[in-house]
């Protein structure tokens, strides 16, 4: 299949989460065209992670539709969403911790080549993510920043055409969250991509358009400076961050 | 088999060399009654490394290993007496148990049930079978000319040569068998775990959302793992009724159910020669003190058990490893580099 910017990659349509009475997700439409890159932003408790976990597989949505690149994924498990070449970072740093960086990354390589190809893809990835040091380092030892820099190296080595991450620079120091810019604004060379920010500066940074959620619905979308602009906006989120 | 995969696995052949060696000079140098009896721990190391397989590589905490391990004796010994032979047996023991953990390990795995009641579930299985056999022991309970004979179990044939049945395997034969068989399951089960089945099996055991977010059934993965060492356990059950001599359901007892999980402990998790030598160990330490009646047997396991969990938690195996690793940091850096001490080698 051909793919030209501007299809549609990824959609949902009426989506709901809802656990017990709260409304984490609710009746979210959401569109993400190819090559995107769309950042998600809203207060904490906004529903992005929920919104998130949905479209991943880890939670099976209570009402609404998620379709990627036109098949319907509606509570497909995580391993169908991935399979389909679908990138993800969660919030909470997900990585084998009793294993060395260079392994974690191999493991994700390895799903999609041979053992000479992953090889390769393996030692390129650690190469472009400067993760050269701490190669043979097994990642439970290593610092919260490096491991989340292991965790976005197991998602380029996917090359996947579709990314999402989950707050990719929450607890990085400033050098690293620039870098960890660069490599976004690299990763969206080739594929689409959903980033979830609570960093203003990061967000514009990468920014082109962004999502505002608040309470589980989608407030704005829009860009970073009308976003900035906008009365309702600052009230609920950005008066107190930016 | 490429050359890395080589190199990881050098710790692996020379542990079968040591196990080779070990089979050719020990029947000289032992006396027939020690070899009749190293049989039986030679069965017991089989179950224990499959466990060390699923537990330690799969993450899959199975409390009811000793049901694969019996119900292929008991598959092995039905069979041989209704075949009149052992070669179809065996291979019956092992494909039966087999599919059983298959079936098992599908509600298991596609039903997504946690950890805790996957124990639960297994040492459940293992504590019917004892019900279930022990109430066995009327004439009617018969498969083919197999009477099941309920707590006296059932006498086993020994093996004899392959589609040959005139030709009986005497004890001290049944010895070479044995280490044979433990040896190639030791070889099997390290290659296993280093390609790429057991690396993402491993990759599962440290975090199974992290491998399903790279695209992994990891459902897949862990009924495979969970029906290889059901397999494993079957041989080991093979050989076991063949060192005894007979089958009883004590072998599904909670006892052996618990003493399995034990060796893992202390040998070590994600090591496969560390569980084996534990079940030596504690075979010839509980051997020994069955001689004596200063100090109860149980006591004196469930006190190595507390020693272990709480002062050598990660088992003997990987404790020396990690000592070794640590004083190689500190050898000349050229030495390092060759040997790039890895995280999970198959020692
Ligand atoms: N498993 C759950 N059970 C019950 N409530 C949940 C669950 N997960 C999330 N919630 C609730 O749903 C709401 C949205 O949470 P979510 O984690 O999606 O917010 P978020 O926008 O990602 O916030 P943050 O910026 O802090 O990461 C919150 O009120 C949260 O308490
Ligand atoms: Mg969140």
């Amino acid at each position: 299949m051909t793919r030209q910017r501007g299809d549609v990659v990824l959609e949902t349509r009426g989506l709901c989460m809802h656990f017990g009475g709260v409304r984490a997700v609710d009746q979210v439409d959401f569109t993400l065209f190819d090559r995107e890159l769309r950042c998600l932003i809203g207060p904490n408790g906004a529903g992005k992670s929920t919104f998130f976990k949905c479209l991943t597989g880890q939670l099976t949505p209570s009402a609404g539709e998620v379709m990627i690149r036109g098949q319907a994924m509606t509570g497909a498990e995580p391993f169908e969403v991935a399979s389909l070449g679908v990138g993800i970072k969660t919030q909470v740093p997900n990585v084998f911790d009793g294993l060395t960086a260079e392994e974690n990354i191999w493991i994700s390589a390895r799903r999609w080549h041979d053992e000479r190809r992953t090889r390769a893809v393996t030692a390129d990835t650690i190469e472009r993510l400067r993760l050269g040091d701490i190669r043979r380092m097994q990642l439970g030892r290593l610092a919260h920043g490096q491991r989340q820099w292991v965790e976005l190296g197991m998602v380029v080595a996917a090359e996947p055409w579709l990314v999402l991450l989950d707050e990719p620079a929450a607890g990085m120091t400033h050098d690293e969250t620039f870098r960890t810019a660069e490599l976004i604004e690299e990763i969206n060379k080739t594929s689409a991509l959903i980033v979830v920010e609570h960093d203003m500066q990061f967000i514009r940074m990468i920014s082109r358009t962004v999502t505002l959620f608040h309470e589980g619905r989608i407030l704005m979308e829009d860009t970073m400076d009308a976003i900035s602009a906008d009365k309702r906006a600052r009230e609920v989120y950005l008066g107190h961050r930016a | 088999m490429n050359s890395g995969m080589l190199r990881q696995m050098r710790p692996t052949f020379f542990y079968a060399l040591l196990g080779l060696v070990f089979m050719f000079v020990a029947p000289q140098v032992l006396q027939l009654f020690t070899i009749i009896n190293l049989t039986t721990a030679i069965a017991l190391a089989v179950l224990a490394l499959s466990l060390a397989l699923i537990w330690g590589y799969g993450g899959i905490l199975c409390f009811g290993q000793v049901a694969f391990f019996g119900l292929g004796a008991y598959v092995y010994t039905i069979s041989a007496i209704n075949f009149g032979g052992s070669t179809w047996a065996i291979v019956m023991a092992v494909l039966v148990t087999s599919a059983f953990a298959a079936a098992l390990g599908y509600f298991i795995f596609f039903g997504r049930v946690s950890d805790v009641y996957l124990g639960v579930i297994t040492l459940t299985v293992t504590l019917i079978f004892f019900s279930l056999i022990r109430r066995t022991s009327g004439p009617e309970y018969k498969i083919g000319n197999a009477l099941l004979g309920g707590f006296n179990g059932v006498s086993s044939p020994p093996i004899n040569l392959p589609w040959n049945t005139s030709q009986f395997l005497f004890p001290e034969h049944v010895f070479y068998v044995a280490m044979a068989a433990l040896i190639i399951c030791y070889v099997f089960a390290g290659w296993l775990v280093n390609t790429k089945f057991g690396r993402v099996c491993v990759a599962i055991r440290e975090n199974e959302l992290r491998a399903e977010l790279l695209g992994y059934d990891s459902r897949l993965y862990k009924l495979g793992i969970f029906t290889i060492g059901a397999g494993i356990a079957a041989i080991g059950g093979v050989l076991f009724c063949n060192g005894v001599g007979r089958i009883t359901p004590d072998v599904f007892n909670l006892y052996n159910a618990a003493l399995t999980i034990i060796w893992v402990i202390v040998g070590g998790r994600g090591t496969l020669i560390g569980p084996i030598g534990a079940t030596f160990a504690l075979f010839y330490l509980t051997s020994a003190l069955g001689g004596q009646s200063v100090l109860n047997n149980n006591l004196v396991l469930g006190a190595i058990l507390i020693v272990f969990v709480l002062l050598v938690p990660k088992g003997v195996a990987p404790t020396v490893i990690d000592w070794v690793n640590a004083r190689r940091k500190t050898a000349p850096v050229r030495v390092r580099r060759r040997r790039g001490a890895r995280a999970e080698g198959t020692e």
